[in-house]
């Protein structure tokens, strides 16, 4: 097993839902091969404490997100910031979090990938015969993250608060190499966007933990609703993500077919490389 | 109007989705938030089901908790065909009630697994694995008997009964919690089969055939 990198050591990473903490007071989990255990402080203090499992030595804490974020190294920025946040007619809900026997990194693969609605989110995301991924832009900002622009997909039911299918607008940004985003135009305000985070916890090399936050323009919707919509979908990419061999994802772009590396794939794959980035991947021969 | 307290990834719950949509029948769902909130074990909830679990069905002003009670009491009253609860049919009965108390050890093995590993439930995930051999191997040798006799189902009848339905879903799912059904060559066709009933409707996770 590979030592994680500096740039996952010294980052923060959710490691366990505020609801969930809260229905148990405590949760050992482990981030980057390191066990470690989250609990309440007090009773309804809403502070949290995180430590080692092994050595005991305390980590930092932060709450945001309706997570707990915490890191085994020395980080050198913030949590990644989501402005869109802020909007006071959102309602914001964490999604339910989901172990998965694969790299975070294929699940951030597949988040970014439209190519699959289809088939693994039927009636839902995607339906035959509307199979085509439109050309669309894929960029590495100034920031140094990736935004792919200008998505479309036709989506029978494209969120709870859809009536019927429709064309949706997606962008997807990944701003960091465990966090990815997607924003799609609203149902009822299409020229407003829902977005989704992933932020993904990469557990070991092979095993990782979703941890989505949902932020939907809150109209019809409710926070319940939002959260079993978002379970239904990320269930139905577990045995496909499960099921890809190899576990790790491979950034050589010649590694595997064409069909499943588009755009946003091959970018990422050469973004990670770029970063650094070989815990939960297959580098590219020198 | 029948009512089903439900979560969208309990394979208990979807058994009697299939169940209720296979009938042709209507419902009303309340969505528990089992995950992350254990809402199953709320206070309110428990004062519908003191066990904590779903599903629970309401038809009318009558209650019932229990899956495998739920696929009872559904098939019996409204199946106008009474093929999935052949209610003159004793050895049949019998047989069914045999294979629903199957179920529940498939639950508790197969389906414990599944929990751990995907939404963190505290257990020890690799008894539960090795014990779900046991049911597994009997299933499977079950099922492999029936074809050399012409059967396709778990029961006598020429047809599926809420018995397949029962043991179907933490079978289907089993992979989830680290359960191979590669030695169980049976049980595979048995699963093929049960996706090809007309009507049949999937949950997250089983892979449509
Ligand atoms: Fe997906």
């Amino acid at each position: 097993m590979a030592e994680p990198d500096p740039i996952l050591v010294n980052d923060w990473h959710a490691v366990v839902e505020l609801d969930f903490l809260a229905s148990r007071g405590s949760f050992e989990t482990v981030l980057l091969g390191v066990p470690i255990e989250i609990a309440e402080s007090g009773e309804g203090s809403g502070e949290v404490r995180v430590s080692r499992r092994d050595t005991h030595a305390p980590l930092p804490a932060r709450i945001r997100y309706g997570h707990v974020f915490t890191s085994i190294g020395q980080p050198n920025r913030d949590i990644v910031h989501f402005p869109e946040c802020h909007e006071a007619d959102r309602i914001h809900v964490t999604g339910g979090s989901i172990a998965v026997h694969v790299s975070g990194l294929r699940a951030v693969e597949n988040f970014l990938d439209m190519g699959h609605f289809p088939f693994v989110h039927t009636d839902y995301l995607g339906v035959e015969p509307h199979t085509e991924v439109e050309p669309y832009e894929v960029t590495v900002t100034e920031e140094d993250e990736i935004l792919a622009t200008k998505c479309r997909f036709f989506q029978p039911l494209a969120s709870p608060s859809a009536d019927g299918g429709m064309m949706v607008d997606y962008e997807y940004r990944v701003a960091r190499p465990y966090t990815v985003c997607l924003y799609k135009s609203n149902p009822i305000e299409p020229e407003r966007w829902d977005f989704i985070v992933l932020f993904v916890q990469p557990v070991s090399e092979e095993r990782c933990i979703a941890h989505p936050y949902l932020s939907y323009l809150a109209h019809n919707l409710d926070n319940e609703t939002n959260r079993w919509f978002m379970q239904l979908i990320f269930a139905q990419d577990k045995p496909i993500l499960e099921n890809q061999l190899p576990k790790r994802l491979p950034l050589d772009p010649r590694a595997e077919v064409p069909a499943r590396s588009d755009a946003s794939s091959l970018s990422y794959r050469r973004w990670l490389a770029a970063q650094g980035v070989t815990y939960g991947a297959i580098p590219a021969a020198a | 109007m029948i009512r089903l307290y439900d979560y969208v990834l309990s394979g208990n719950c979807y058994k009697i989705r299939l169940l209720l949509s296979l009938l042709g029948l209507e419902w009303e769902t309340r969505w528990i938030d089992f995950h992350p909130k254990r809402e199953h074990k709320s206070e309110w909830f428990l004062g519908l089901n003191p066990l904590g679990q779903v599903p629970v069905l309401e038809d009318g002003d009558f209650r019932l908790r229990d899956a495998q009670a739920i696929l009872v009491y559904l098939a019996a009253k409204h199946d106008e065909r009474g093929r999935w609860y052949p209610a003159g049919d004793p050895r049949t009965l019998g047989e069914i009630a045999q294979w629903l108390a199957f179920a529940d050890g498939i639950t508790a093995t197969a389906s414990a697994a599944r929990l751990h590993d995907g939404i963190f439930f505290e257990l020890d995930a690799d008894r539960a694995r090795a014990g779900a051999n046991a049911p597994f191997r009997v299933l499977d040798e079950h099922l492999w008997f029936q074809e050399q006799e012409g059967r396709e189902w778990l029961c006598a009848p020429g047809h599926p009964t809420i018995a397949d339905l029962a043991c179907f879903p933490y079978v289907a799912l089993s992979e989830e919690g680290g359960v191979s059904r590669l030695p169980y060559p049976a049980i595979r066709r048995w699963t093929d089969r049960v996706k090809r009933i007309p009507g049949f409707i999937p949950m997250s996770g089983v892979l449509v055939a």
